[in-house]
């Protein structure tokens, strides 16, 4: 087993005809995701890849006609919101989007818009999901990870490659990957992704991969201590950081005080989670587990 | 991106939220003749994106036209925290009755705009959020309603403001609101807004910080963006797509993704060095942007090694390497480089530096260590 993605799921591609869209979605194919169309307004009818995916002007049209139960977006910053709507209408279950940069204000509209569906969103601005051996959605790359007993949640991009890869090093697979990305405001938070870890008969232990900034880390600490048998290890990156001053991407900054990486470790450390100093540390905590 | 108080002022009163009378000065003369005009007391105000401005000398409140030339030559000109002051804010005194903080911001946790307002304004909000936190009054907005009279309302009775002014309070506050949501902003405050001796509402100070992401719908903003605060190295990096961040320590950073640069100058950090920088050249950078982002490293003089961490997943590790190699054949360096490059051609990358005979590391925690060691030896 493993956790948002298997076998079954069927994926769309929207923004497939993108320079980043096709490539993804090549890689995506030759690791085994099981692609039923793409999406690109105005290039429906076309067919990409050799003829091999069909492209739909609309998310209801892909649907309709291949059953898509999942999508993935590629679309520029300033259309993904209206992208992850439509999907959201099209009765997509799970959206995954890779877009970095969409505007906060859209986000609160977008975020407000799910809460009452049955929908998961991973992201924006998420690297996506990756399960060894079955299939990934996104960009993570397949050759660093492989299959086993390791679930692996985290709010960035490469940092998460980082640690599955020095996972992979040290002979440690994963279940799930998941990334559910850097933006102030997502759809999916840490609490969301631990409780399927917990329920899931593959994964054994967890690995918890936060930053400064908001209060994520603080509300997962709280829900771990509470609720979770299986053991957590985690790392917490921006602790050379200074505040008020914005790292990289929109969610990472200590302002006033607030959300810096000492007050995230003390919380984590209270809850039973044991804490990296660095990433490469990660792999040996979880063979002490 | 942070707009000036005047720019915050302009913001409120193109919504209908009254700001006092005056307008911008960046000669002694102009602000005599600004004084003349308003003929009343008035305030100079340098308009120099830092906090603590009036502390550092940088608000005076003068009694004449010609005590207002007088004044703002000693202002205009000067620096307030190394920041030269180029231009004033020349407004009317106003005489106050009660000050109250009142501001929006984005609730990351619920997804909402947090509306937020104290009886006790004029003073750093932060300070109080942390002395008595009581004192805040925290009010959710719901994107899809908007703010509503009663939550406006409530906010008012909450902070105590007199019965007769609840009406023009519940005004402020939707066309604040409306500015907020108009200008993409993730913080807007009025700190303090005052109520006058004769019973009006003035808006004395504003903040504004505009979403980066949405700087596209805001063109005119972005052309009058003030960059005196910000390091040569900042705005060069901005001009590449670099997010780029002066550190104090002497390790040159290279890094492609917010969460591994971080992660690098923690790991730098454990092994006793410090980072001179944060750097994250983002994905699938091309090697003319990894050069001018190791360009803008080595201008800094106070770095002494690099360490360059690439985990290629869109980034190429070749493109990399071959804007590392580009640098190198133009510029003579005797900074010591530490490279790691994993991911994505790997070993193209690691073909075109082995050629060019530089340092390589296979792990974080060994280039760290080696970067670490070299930033030592090399301090004199």
């Amino acid at each position: 087993m493993s956790i948002l993605i298997n076998g079954d799921t069927r994926l769309i591609v929207q923004g497939i005809t993108g320079h980043e869209g096709m490539f993804h979605t090549q890689q995506m194919l030759a690791y085994g995701t099981n692609i039923v169309a793409g999406v690109t307004p105005g290039k429906g009818g076309e067919w990409v890849l050799d003829g091999k995916i069909p492209v739909f002007d609309s998310v209801n049209t892909a649907v309709e006609v291949t059953g898509a139960t999942s999508s993935v977006i590629f679309v520029p910053a300033r259309f993904a919101a209206d992208a992850i709507l439509e999907a959201v209408d099209a009765g997509i279950q799970l959206i995954v989007c890779i877009t970095e940069g969409i505007p906060v204000k859209e986000m609160l509209f977008v975020k407000h818009v799910i809460r009452d569906r049955d929908v998961c969103l991973i992201g924006p601005n998420s690297p996506g999901i990756i399960t060894p051996g079955i299939a990934k959605i996104g960009i993570i790359p397949g050759s660093i990870t492989k299959k086993g007993n390791v679930g692996v949640v985290s709010r960035s991009g490469t940092l998460t490659y980082e640690v599955v890869y020095s996972l992979k090093e040290a002979g440690l697979g994963t279940s799930t990957c998941v990334g559910i990305g850097g933006d102030p405001i997502i759809g999916t938070n840490f609490i969301n992704i631990l409780s399927h870890f917990e329920g899931d008969s593959q994964t054994d232990v967890i690995v918890m991969i936060g930053e400064i900034g908001g209060t994520e880390e603080e509300n997962a600490a709280t829900y771990i201590a509470n609720n979770m048998t299986k053991p957590v290890v985690g790392f917490i990156a921006g602790q050379a950081a200074p505040q008020n001053k914005r790292m990289g991407h929109a969610g990472a900054i200590i302002e006033s005080g607030m959300g810096d990486a000492e007050g995230k470790i003390r919380a984590l450390r209270n809850a039973g989670v044991q804490i990296a100093k660095y990433p490469d540390e990660i792999p040996a905590l979880i063979k002490n587990k | 991106m942070r707009l000036h108080e005047y720019q915050s002022k302009e913001v409120f009163s193109d919504h209908r939220i009254p700001i006092p009378r005056g307008r911008l000065a960046s000669t002694p003369e102009e602000a005599k003749l600004i004084a003349e005009e308003l003929n009343d007391n008035v305030v100079l105000k340098a308009q120099v994106l830092v906090g603590g401005r009036g502390k550092a000398g940088g608000i005076r409140l003068v009694k004449s036209p010609k005590a207002a030339e007088e004044e703002a030559s000693k202002i205009l000109g000067n620096r307030i925290k190394d920041i030269p002051v180029r231009r004033l804010l020349v407004e009317e005194a106003v005489n106050i009755q009660q000050e109250i903080y009142f501001g929006m911001t984005v609730d990351r946790e619920n997804g909402e705009t947090l509306m937020i307002a104290s009886a006790e304004g004029g003073v750093d909000i932060e300070e109080i959020a942390r002395s008595s936190p009581e004192k805040i009054v925290r009010i959710n907005i719901n994107p899809l309603l908007g703010l509503r009279d009663y939550q406006a309302r409530n906010c008012a009775t909450d902070i105590e403001i007199p019965h007769p002014l609840w009406r023009s309070f519940i005004t402020i506050a939707k066309n604040f609101y409306e500015a907020y949501l108009e200008l993409d902003a993730t913080l807007m405050e009025i700190n303090p807004l005052v109520i006058t001796t004769d019973g009006r509402w003035v808006a004395l100070d504003g903040k504004i910080i505009i979403d980066d992401n949405a700087l596209f719908r805001h063109p005119d903003y972005v052309d009058k963006r003030d960059i005196s605060a910000e390091t040569p190295e900042e705005i060069e990096a901005r001009k590449f797509g670099l997010s780029y961040i002066k550190l104090s320590g002497n390790i040159g950073c290279l890094v492609n993704g917010a969460g591994l640069a971080m992660a690098t100058m923690d790991i730098i950090q454990h092994k006793g060095g410090q980072p001179a920088n944060f750097l994250d050249i983002g994905g699938g950078a091309s090697a003319d942007k990894v050069s001018a982002a190791l360009r803008i490293i080595m201008e800094d003089p106070q770095v002494k090694t690099i360490l360059i961490n690439i985990f290629g997943g869109i980034t190429r590790c070749d493109e990399v390497a071959a804007g590392i190699r580009q640098v190198l054949e133009e510029i003579r360096t005797d900074i010591p480089f530490i490279i790691r490059l994993v991911g994505t051609n790997e070993a193209e990358g690691k073909k075109i530096l082995a050629d060019a005979n530089l340092m390589t590391a296979d792990t974080l925690q060994e280039a760290a260590e080696k970067a670490v060691a070299l930033s030592l030896e090399s301090v004199p």
